[in-house]
């Protein structure tokens, strides 16, 4: 089982990602906490539902939301991909999740997860950070602390500091 | 001028930390190179030609004396003893070494600067017109909003990732000096029917590869919600920005894209959820920021100094340097003062850390200690009396900072070019000192009047070489540098690009084109005829016939040599 960091501390990971792939329409679904990529969740939702307790989905960073709406309550686990550290639209994916659509499961990040995208990441509603393969998790953590008070409003901290600011 | 608290304090030294511990992990190899390249641009770190540069940001272009002595300082201790002004208003350094920047930024801080976002895919440091809150045309003060923006910007959680960078400009006047339809958002303060100050939002705008005007995107926007739609700009463009070419990534590509009907409807939707929310700026937080910007304590003084008549009416020297080098006030009696950076034979922008030194000591004695930087390049002392203009002169002349052309043909905005940035096509600095070089007369430059060179050296164009009523563009072709000449640019209210006139030239060409191009404006001018008014009149055509009359067949050859703007 590999590691994540779940709520600033180092988990172990139950859940298991689905490639596309692997989960031609017939084939059986595994068992087990999965993240189901948004493909196979549209193809075979009702059937996921039935078999699967707890249900993870896994999105890449260019998916619509709005049609998503009504499912949200399906699952657990929300991953959103980071193809590249730089591609930062996942930051307005997951504050939507939590902002617009009231999301309130786990949101983790995955891919090209790095230390220094733990903080701002944790004020746009992530929760839980799978670090890419080789980095430090425990020299990670410290990242929560990087700046006490920032100044916009996010999911962490909804009031801006100017209307908190006291001289 | 804004003066840090301790959440403002708390956050530059954080930042100084965090930058101090990516370093460490970049050189233990906990960092890869691609990983720390974003991380430290970022941070205003570039790797370049010769040496790391450090890009300081100047807010707003706004300098206290005590922050120009701290600049002077990190010069000589840190880097080779200069700084360069940039076409945004912050600082380059040039020379420093990687392992000594969380150095130079931890001394910085203690002065209320920093290195935040001054590069990198991220919000960009927010510019405006260097006489903001003193020119007679102004609505509004912009630079409490402009401070505001900035604070809201620093760190933004969702935006730190664009698809690429964004620039903000924000202006308060009638006459537009920021170029704000040449950036990803440009802002114009204005005052609605009731008086009550309000935005006109453009968005789109941009120079660069792809040069485009800004299209409105809303006309009229409440001051209060200014935060809440900049947020609804920046997720369309973060979430549907293109991401799959760097030439493309701009929110120009993305408004041209979609139409500017069909962007602003996104932004509208996106608005519609965040509208009224806490981000809605409150009449508290703006007193806060705005009391910083209140009125120095002006003297009551006479229209006009009786002394300073006397000596514009003697001195002809001091005269000229009047005329070009003074701009009106909104106080009566006094004046601001652009200290020229464009002296015969120095690089454009570029500032030794004595003339830091000395421009702050002038900032104390006649400007309440503070002085700007504007993006032609100069300083600027904005609150000067009329009766000291002639003692300023004075001393700025001793100092090598009373160069008298400001808008003339050698007060060139020229960027850094091969000689330092690692992207240049093309040198720039060697041109801006031979076309200075081969126009040195006073009185010849003085009676070209008005008339902007501006020289970039690629399409990166930080030199705003669209923009220039003349503009050079450093190209590449077969690996030798050349340059494209471009006329009819502006900046202004009318602003629009250059059109390029033809096959573009050897560096040792250029100084001969540009002499051509002024004697076609001298020979077709009528009286009082400024070049832009006599190339608005008569087209491109006799420029060009002139230009390339030596060339084969005559007239301009084939364009298939040129890199298409
Ligand atoms: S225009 Fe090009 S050469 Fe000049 S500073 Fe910008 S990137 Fe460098």
């Amino acid at each position: 089982m590999s590691t994540l960091i779940k709520n600033k501390r180092i988990v172990a990971d139950p859940w298991q990602t689905l490639s596309p792939e692997e989960s031609p329409a017939a084939a059986p679904l595994p068992e087990g906490d999965i993240l189901f990529p948004l493909s196979v969740w549209q193809l075979r939702r009702n059937e996921i539902i039935s078999s699967h307790k707890r249900i993870g989905l896994w999105l890449e960073p260019d998916t619509d939301l709005a049609p998503l709406e009504a499912d949200l309550q399906y699952f657990v686990v929300i991953a959103i991909n980071f193809p590249k550290f730089a591609d930062g639209r996942g930051y307005s994916l997951a504050r939507l999740l939590r902002e617009r659509y009231h999301y309130e499961g786990e949101i983790r990040a995955t891919g090209d997860v790095l230390h220094d995208q733990l903080f701002l990441m944790q004020r746009v509603g992530f929760d839980a950070w799978a670090l890419k393969d080789g980095k430090d998790a425990a020299q990670a953590l410290e990242a929560f602390a990087t700046f006490k008070t920032p100044y916009q409003g996010a999911v962490d901290e909804p009031l801006p500091l100017f209307r908190r600011r006291t001289p | 001028m804004y003066r840090y608290d301790n959440y403002d304090f708390a956050l530059v030294r954080e930042r100084v930390a965090q930058f101090r511990d990516q370093l460490a992990r970049w050189q233990s190899g906990a960092l890869s190179d691609d990983e720390f390249r974003p991380l430290r641009l970022q941070n205003g770190l570039y790797v370049q030609r010769h040496a790391p540069m450090l890009r300081i940001a100047v807010p707003y272009a706004m300098l206290s004396s005590a922050q120009l002595r701290a600049l002077a300082h990190v010069a000589r201790t840190w880097d080779r003893g200069y700084g360069h002004f940039t076409t945004r208003h912050n600082m380059q350094f040039n020379w420093p070494r990687i392992e000594d920047c969380p150095d130079i930024l931890d001394y910085l801080s203690q002065f209320e600067m920093h290195a935040i976002q001054t590069s990198g895919n991220c919000i960009r440091n927010v510019t405006t017109d260097q006489f903001a809150g003193i020119a007679p045309d102004e609505l509004i003060d912009p630079r409490p909003l402009a401070e505001i923006l900035r604070q809201w910007s620093t760190f933004h959680p969702e935006f730190a990732f664009l698809p690429r960078k964004f620039k903000i400009a924000i202006s308060g006047t009638r006459e537009d000096r920021a170029l704000t339809w040449f950036h990803d958002v440009g802002l114009h303060l204005n005052l609605d029917a009731q008086g009550k100050p309000c935005f006109r939002v453009i968005v789109g705008g941009g120079l660069g590869r792809t040069p485009i005007r800004g299209e409105v995107v809303r006309e009229s926007l409440p001051w209060e919600h200014i935060l809440t739609y900049l947020e609804a700009i920046l997720r369309v463009y973060n979430l549907h920005g293109r991401r799959d070419n760097l030439y493309k990534a701009r929110i120009k590509i993305l408004v041209q894209a979609l139409g500017i009907e069909e962007f602003s409807r996104q932004v509208e939707a996106e608005w519609a959820h965040l509208k009224d929310g806490p981000g809605t700026l409150t009449q508290a937080e703006y007193d806060r920021v705005q009391a910083h910007f209140g009125a120095p304590a002006y003297r009551t003084l006479p229209a006009e100094d009786p002394d300073f008549l006397r000596h514009k009416a003697e001195d002809k020297a001091f005269a000229r340097w009047v005329s070009r080098c003074v701009h009106p006030h909104r106080v009566q009696g006094y004046a601001a003062v652009t200290l020229s950076l464009k002296a015969p034979g120095q690089a454009p922008g570029d500032i030794t850390a004595e003339q830091m030194e000395a421009a702050a000591r002038l900032a104390d004695a006649f400007s309440f200690g503070e002085a700007r930087s504007s993006h032609e390049q100069n300083l600027i002392l904005a609150d000067v009396e009329q009766g000291r203009l002639h003692e300023l002169w004075l001393a700025a002349k001793a100092l090598n900072l009373a160069t008298p052309s400001v808008g003339l043909l050698t007060d060139m905005i020229c960027c850094p070019g091969g000689d330092f940035c690692d992207l240049a096509n093309a040198k720039s600095i060697p041109i801006a000192n031979a076309i200075q070089a081969r126009f040195s007369d006073l009185d010849y430059l003085f009676d070209l009047g008005d008339l902007d060179l501006n020289i970039s050296g690629c399409m990166n164009a930080c030199g705003h070489h669209h923009v220039g009523h003349i503009g050079i563009l450093g190209v590449d072709k077969n690996d030798a540098e050349f340059y494209q000449i471009t006329l009819g640019g502006r900046q202004g209210s009318d602003a629009r690009t250059g059109k390029v006139i033809g096959p573009s030239f050897s560096a040792a060409e250029v100084p001969d084109a540009v002499e051509k191009i002024i004697n076609v404006y001298l020979a077709h001018r009528h009286q009082e005829e400024t070049f832009l008014d006599t190339f608005d009149r008569i087209g491109p055509e006799p420029f060009k016939n002139k230009v390339y009359e030596d060339r084969a067949h005559g007239k301009a050859k084939s364009r298939n040599e040129e890199v298409t703007p």
